[in-house]
């Protein structure tokens, strides 16, 4: 009984930490996102707050969390007020099974430095990502607004198509590594990260990866410039916040697995574990916003031609080039 | 094939090189309360009442401003002084409405209401944007130092007689003109 | 009653009450949302039966891909909640026999089937591994069959949407 009390207390304080350090640090990448992009465009960014604006998100915060929440008349209402806590759920909940360390030793107890080592991670992974999908499409229809409508439509079928693509890049880096656990592909690249190995893989996997994080240049359901704010129009406030903290932790949980399943994880000289892992976590986010500052947005249908014609195949044809090499 | 491949990758990294070098770029952007921009003399902002090179109000109560004013934020009521000289009794321009277009400073004959730089004149309360007489009327020309309307006018007020105003004729006896 | 019967029957009963909920909604959207449901519970009872491979499959599969799309097309061409139930008295009785039938089949089987009824299953777990290695050892032939149906269905699909040249009416666009 004392064990499983343990256990469970140790099981919390690790969901608590992970947690806070990825709600902390997704209200700084907001922070850094556009103090780059700032920067990007030859102007600072918000340097108003604090120094160097460093108490932006916070006065955000207090901003969403003391708007009014609006819903529109004729929405849907259980979905629309349910659908924004569903797009963050889904993006919070992965993070449950990326390691952040090897196992550590405390009173002769093995502790795993991961929420939960499960068996089919990189499926659990997947599953909330499509899962993810329905926090936009509910999102938009329940606003009973054509620009939502639209935006949610157009979410659906991008994060449809392009979840294809994610999941067939990522085949190679399970037949190398001979596992879905996310703790084991850490461990099978002790030797050599697989980006070195599967440079290909790498590319389509990080493309897909902004196109499930709906960002720019794939932020179609959310094009300001044509759909108001797509599926988000009609709402405001905190709910409004959550799509918002979804995103950012959307983009730190693809930069996460570009590290778990590419750059080695944890793993790296000098620094700890945990630090290495959200060094690398940060440098592909710092990526993401660089490609949002340079390119524009695809139009739909070289969405779709990219997603279907050029991603997929290429997918597939490292899957089979993979598979004859471990054949061979 | 290879080429146009080649010719898209070279313009994506071109479009990268160029970005990530604004990272290094001083930005152009002005903090505006550290740092105030001087503005040109005619830029259109808070309006002003000036004064004649010799303290008097050049103001002459004409309503043209108040006429050719397109929100119709300026009002008065003219007066005459003791001399024959016309004066705005009360003088009102609501900022609240006033869309600082300029075109009273344009109608102006005697060059009295002008427009200024100072862009800071902010309230809280609307009422305080309503700016009478004695807060428009300045100790100075404004951009105009050395108009003084009544020289010019061809109004006998005690400045000078007919005909004696700068570029003005001599008063012409009508009845020697006739054919 | 260890931890896991109670989530056994919690999850089965969400799943039932789900199910019969999107069966009975009139609102598409709402129907389509508790199937969703139904679909993640028995992919938790999957998980509770030991097999953690199947039960993510079926979330990312049904509830994540399948269901998205009945979704969209619900989405799309905007049904409007029908008034009545648009449903016979026969209807009601033929499907209540059906469901009847069925329970009391599975009744009669629970009850008669299995060495030493009402005695605990055995924990076991399917690694993936072991359960990839299972299918394509055994069962290859099957898995080869039904990966050939798909592909002819996937040919006969783009077959039926490229329409034939000439053919093209005016309103389709080039897609």
């Amino acid at each position: 009984m004392w064990f499983w009390l343990l256990g469970y207390l140790v099981l919390m304080a690790k969901i608590t930490a992970v947690l806070t350090a990825v709600m902390v640090l997704a209200a700084y990448l907001v922070l850094v996102e556009r103090k780059l992009l700032g920067r990007f465009q030859v102007r600072y960014g918000p340097n108003r707050a604090g120094i160097y604006g460093i108490l932006q998100p916070v006065a955000d915060g207090i901003k969403l969390l003391l708007k009014e929440d609006l819903m529109p008349e004729g929405a849907d209402r259980a979905i629309f007020l349910a659908a924004p806590a569903v797009v963050a759920i889904t993006a919070l909940m992965m993070f449950a099974v990326v390691p952040f360390g090897p196992r550590l030793t405390i009173g002769g107890r093995e502790i795993p430095m991961v929420i939960t080592d499960i068996n089919v991670g990189l499926l659990y992974v997947f599953a909330l990502s499509s899962l993810g999908v329905y926090g936009v499409a509910l999102g938009g229809w329940a606003s009973n607004s054509k620009y939502a409508l639209l935006g949610g439509i157009r979410g659906a079928a991008q994060m449809i198509s392009y979840e294809l693509a994610l999941g067939l890049s990522i085949v190679p880096v399970v037949m190398l590594a001979g596992s879905f656990s996310l703790v084991d592909i850490v461990n099978a690249q002790a030797g050599l990260p697989f980006i070195l190995v599967q440079p290909l893989a790498f590319g389509v996997f990080l493309i897909s990866a902004m196109a499930e994080t709906k960002r720019i240049p794939f932020d179609l359901p959310e094009a300001e410039t044509e759909l108001g704010a797509g599926y988000h129009t009609e709402y405001s406030g905190m709910r409004f916040g959550l799509f918002f903290l979804g995103e950012y932790v959307h983009m730190q949980v693809m930069g996460a697995l570009v590290a778990v399943f590419f750059l080695g994880g944890w793993r790296g000289p000098v620094l700890p574990p945990p630090v290495w892992l959200l060094v690398k976590i940060v440098l592909v986010v710092l990526f993401m916003i660089w490609v949002r500052a340079t390119l524009p947005r695809l139009r739909y249908d070289q969405l779709m031609n990219l997603g279907w014609k050029v991603l997929i195949p290429l997918a597939l044809v490292n899957i089979l080039i993979t598979g004859a090499f471990m054949a061979a | 094939m290879i080429r146009a491949g080649i010719d898209i990758i070279a313009s994506i990294a071109a479009g990268f090189y160029t970005t990530g070098r604004h990272l290094f770029v001083r930005p152009f952007t002005e903090s505006y309360p550290e740092y105030k921009r001087p503005l040109p003399a005619r830029s259109r902002a808070r309006i002003i009442l000036t004064r004649d090179p010799e303290g008097r109000e050049r103001c002459v109560a004409c309503y043209l401003c108040s006429g050719v004013c397109p929100v119709n934020c300026i009002s008065m009521q003219a007066a005459e002084d003791s001399r024959g000289r016309r004066y705005a009794a009360w003088f009102r321009i609501n900022f609240g409405r006033c869309i600082y277009c300029g075109l009273c400073e344009q109608a102006c004959p005697t060059s009295a209401i002008q427009l200024t730089p100072d862009f800071e004149h902010i309230r809280r309360d609307l009422l305080d944007m309503v700016f009478e007489k004695q807060d428009l009327l300045v100790d100075h020309c404004g951009k105009d130092p050395d108009y003084d309307f009544y020289q010019h006018a061809g109004v006998v007020t005690g400045l000078a007689g007919k005909g004696d105003h700068i570029s003005e004729n001599a008063p012409v006896n009508t009845r020697t003109n006739m054919p | 009653m260890s931890v896991y019967s109670i989530f056994f029957y919690l999850i089965a009963a969400l799943m039932i009450l789900s199910t019969a909920l999107a069966v009975t909604r009139k609102n598409m959207v709402h129907a389509v949302l508790f199937l969703v449901i139904s679909f993640l519970a028995s992919a938790l009872l999957f998980f509770l039966l030991g097999a953690p491979l199947l039960g993510i499959l079926e979330v990312v599969i049904y509830a994540g891909a399948i269901m998205v799309l009945f979704l969209f097309v619900v989405m799309m061409i905007r049904i409007r909640a029908t008034e009545g139930s648009g449903f016979l008295l026969w209807h009601y009785l033929g499907a209540g026999g059906l469901s009847a039938l069925y329970v009391a089949a599975c009744l009669l089987l629970v009850r008669h089937s299995g060495p030493g009824t009402g005695a605990p299953m055995p924990a076991a777990v399917a690694a993936p591994a072991d359960f990839g290695l299972y299918l394509f050892e055994r069962h290859w032939l099957g898995i080869e069959i039904v990966s050939l149906l798909l592909l002819v269905a996937l040919i006969g699909v783009l077959h039926l949407g490229l329409s034939p040249a000439g053919q093209r009416s005016g309103k389709g666009g080039p897609y």
